[in-house]
């Protein structure tokens, strides 16, 4: 399937697929002669169409979970499959195109590329892969169009506000249709207004049977999700049930 | 809007080093200069050794020309008039003429310097050479009207010339120079023939004698019956007397391989009878050596120039790409997180030196074709701009692009991801 869909299709009553499974993920940096244990003994599983917010304070690991969910790191023991293969089985390249494929980013500061106009910000995920580029930018359009910036296709990211940027950010998540969208803070730069509209359209990607990880550590933020994990020193203290 | 993978590539590399038009632009200079520098020098290189390759060819490349030298004055004598004997003998010609194996064509030269006339026109001083039906033949000289000197005038020591283009446009404009009669000293002679100049001559017409290219062959024992062996020549306060046998003696070998040979025997045959050492030797086929190893030394140095001036240039781009990378981390690791290999970033780096080396490269192309254009025009030096030259420098700034390239695309490939994204 190339076209995103854009209504509502999923079934609610689909089993649950485990998408991604940590299994007693440790990850140990060493300072000098000290180890710091940013996760310890870390085990959760996600499912397709699930909305998990991961929280915690500061200190808490949550960056360093993010960065094993998206697999731009490896545990140092313990294990992370995505669609079943295990991350740190995985080379460099195999990790890449399991970022392409399966993990859509978003960031709490959009991250987009300053010198590239919308249409190409969404269009970045595709230069990785051997996609024809045809087919790419009527499917960044639709997305463009989805997230409300059709207008404003060839302006630069400078010339967006917050809202509107965070918005095409979540266009290029979408853009190769992956399965999880890995959301680091991404309201943390929005006002309330603008963070609202934005969680909306997490809610909507979440009935749509995306598994939305969202990482935050406002609480009304993560009570929108359905289960709340939250960190302390690198262990799980709790998993609640959020509104969501 | 996009195409291919490589050209877009290219075209958001352009986009992003147009980001920082100033910076990208001054980057360019080191590469610019070095291009140009290489194609202007090239240029003029090629064109002074074309230049000075003719002129050799001119003299005859299987010709070996034996010159009378007036030796060196005795710094102590004062006199103010004095005679003096020197130069190439009759017996030196026949033993050229004669003895030297692989010789075709040998061919006497004596000048004669005296006052030419035609009706109010005045050459003063001018020499007239006295030389043989052979001339033609050794030089490959080519007659514009009527004929050469021929055998049969030389032994009826008739009085005949032939005059060079020149001077037949100074003394005859409008009038056919075949039939008239010129003054040369007290002696009439008759033109037979007009021949072209070595050189192909501006198109207007020598204005004043001063100017005038004075050519004018008589046959050679016609010139000594006349005017015998003494040269007079009158500077102020002084006279001088030379008595020189022949000027010159040109002879033609029959191929290449034995010019060495002959101009050899000519040295050892020369040295012997002339100790005073009133005689030189030239080889136009040694010049030829000569220039093509000048030519050599000067592609040589230009070559060095060229290469550190690209290499200063290349350590440039190197010196920017590097803080681009460091500029860009964050960058490098959005777009690691959103799926891009290693071999995705340092293409992408790569791409962007390389382009940036060669719009280096393109505008060299254009000041180093603009630098000879100048030249020519200013320092009236010939240049020749090959073919070759822009496309060796394209060659040149695309290799300046991977080279110095290769470095800060490594490095920006080989950021870890996860300190790429926090980077500030």
């Amino acid at each position: 399937m190339i076209f995103f869909n854009l209504g509502i299709t999923q079934n609610k009553n689909k089993p649950l697929v485990v998408v991604a499974e940590l299994d007693d993920v440790a990850r140990i940096y060493k300072m000098g002669d000290t180890e710091v244990r940013a996760l310890d003994g870390v085990s959760v599983k996600f499912s397709s169409a699930e909305y998990w917010s991961i929280m915690g304070a500061s200190g808490s690991g949550k960056s360093t979970l993010l960065n094993i969910l998206g697999c731009i790191d490896t545990p140092t023991s313990g294990a992370y499959r995505v669609e079943g293969k295990d991350t740190k089985s995985l080379d460099d390249d195999s990790l890449s195109d399991l970022r392409g494929s399966s993990i859509g980013f978003i960031f709490q500061s959009f991250n987009l590329i300053p010198q590239l106009n919308v249409l190409e910000n969404i269009l970045v995920p595709t230069f990785y892969r051997n996609e024809e580029s045809e087919l790419s930018i009527a499917r960044a359009e639709e997305l463009a169009r989805r997230v409300g910036l059709e207008e404003r296709l060839l302006h630069r990211p400078t010339e967006l506000s917050g809202g509107q940027q965070q918005r095409v950010a979540i266009a290029r998540a979408l853009m190769n249709d992956p399965q999880i969208i890995l959301a680091d803070e991404a309201t943390g730069n929005l006002d309330s207004q603008t963070t609202e509209e934005i969680l909306e359209l997490f809610s909507e990607l979440h009935a749509e049977g995306k598994t939305i990880l969202l990482v935050t550590h406002e609480l009304d933020v993560g009570k929108r999700a359905q289960n709340i994990l939250t960190l302390r020193d690198g262990k799980i203290e709790s998993i609640t049930e959020g509104n969501g | 809007m996009l195409s291919s993978p490589f050209s877009r590539s290219v075209r958001l590399g352009i986009k992003s080093l147009f980001l920082h038009k100033l910076r990208s632009l001054l980057t360019t200079f080191g590469v610019l200069f070095g291009v140009s520098s290489v194609i202007s020098m090239l240029a003029i290189g090629e064109g002074a050794s074309e230049e000075a390759q003719e002129q050799i060819r001119q003299l005859g490349s299987q010709n070996i020309i034996l010159r009378s030298l007036k030796p060196e004055e005795d710094p102590t004598s004062s006199q103010t008039t004095s005679a003096t004997r020197y130069g190439l003998t009759w017996p030196d010609f026949e033993r050229v003429a004669g003895t030297f194996p692989g010789v075709e064509g040998v061919v006497p030269i004596r000048n004669f310097v005296q006052q030419v006339r035609f009706e109010d026109k005045v050459l003063s001083n001018a020499t007239t050479m006295g030389t043989t039906a052979e001339y033609q033949n050794v030089t490959g000289r080519i007659l514009h009207r009527g004929r050469f000197i021929g055998p049969i005038d030389d032994i009826k020591r008739n009085n005949v010339c032939v005059v060079g283009y020149e001077v037949a446009r100074y003394f005859f404009p409008g009038r056919d120079p075949l039939g008239q009669t010129i003054k040369i000293g007290p002696e009439y002679f008759e033109v037979i023939g007009v021949i072209l100049p070595r050189v192909p001559i501006g198109a207007s017409a020598a204005s004043n004698a001063a100017s005038v290219t004075v050519e004018i062959f008589i046959p050679i024992q016609t010139g000594i019956s006349w005017f015998g062996s003494m040269n007079v020549e009158m500077n102020s306060g002084s006279r001088n007397i030379e008595m020189v046998d022949i000027h010159e003696v040109i002879a033609s070998v029959k191929n290449a391989e034995t010019v060495a040979q002959v101009a050899a025997a000519s040295r050892t045959m020369l040295a012997r009878e002339h100790p005073q050492n009133d005689y030189e030797v030239i080889v136009p086929l040694e010049l030829l050596a000569r220039a093509e190893e000048t030519k050599r030394i000067f592609n040589i140095v230009l070559g060095c120039i060229a290469s550190i001036s690209l290499l200063v240039g290349g350590i440039g781009i190197m010196n920017v790409m590097l803080a681009t990378v460091n500029e860009r981390t964050r960058e490098i690791g959005i777009r690691r997180a959103l799926g891009a290999k290693r071999h995705h970033i340092m293409m992408q780096f790569l791409v962007e030196t390389v382009v940036l080396s060669v719009g280096g490269g393109i505008l060299g192309i254009g000041l180093g074709v603009l630098v000879p254009y100048l030249v020519e025009h200013y320092a009236d030096m010939r240049t020749i701009v090959t073919l070759q030259a822009p496309f060796l420098a394209f060659g040149i700034s695309v290799t300046i692009g991977l080279v110095f390239g290769l470095y800060p695309a490594w490095q920006a490939a080989n950021l870890d991801p996860v300190d790429a994204l926090r980077h500030e």
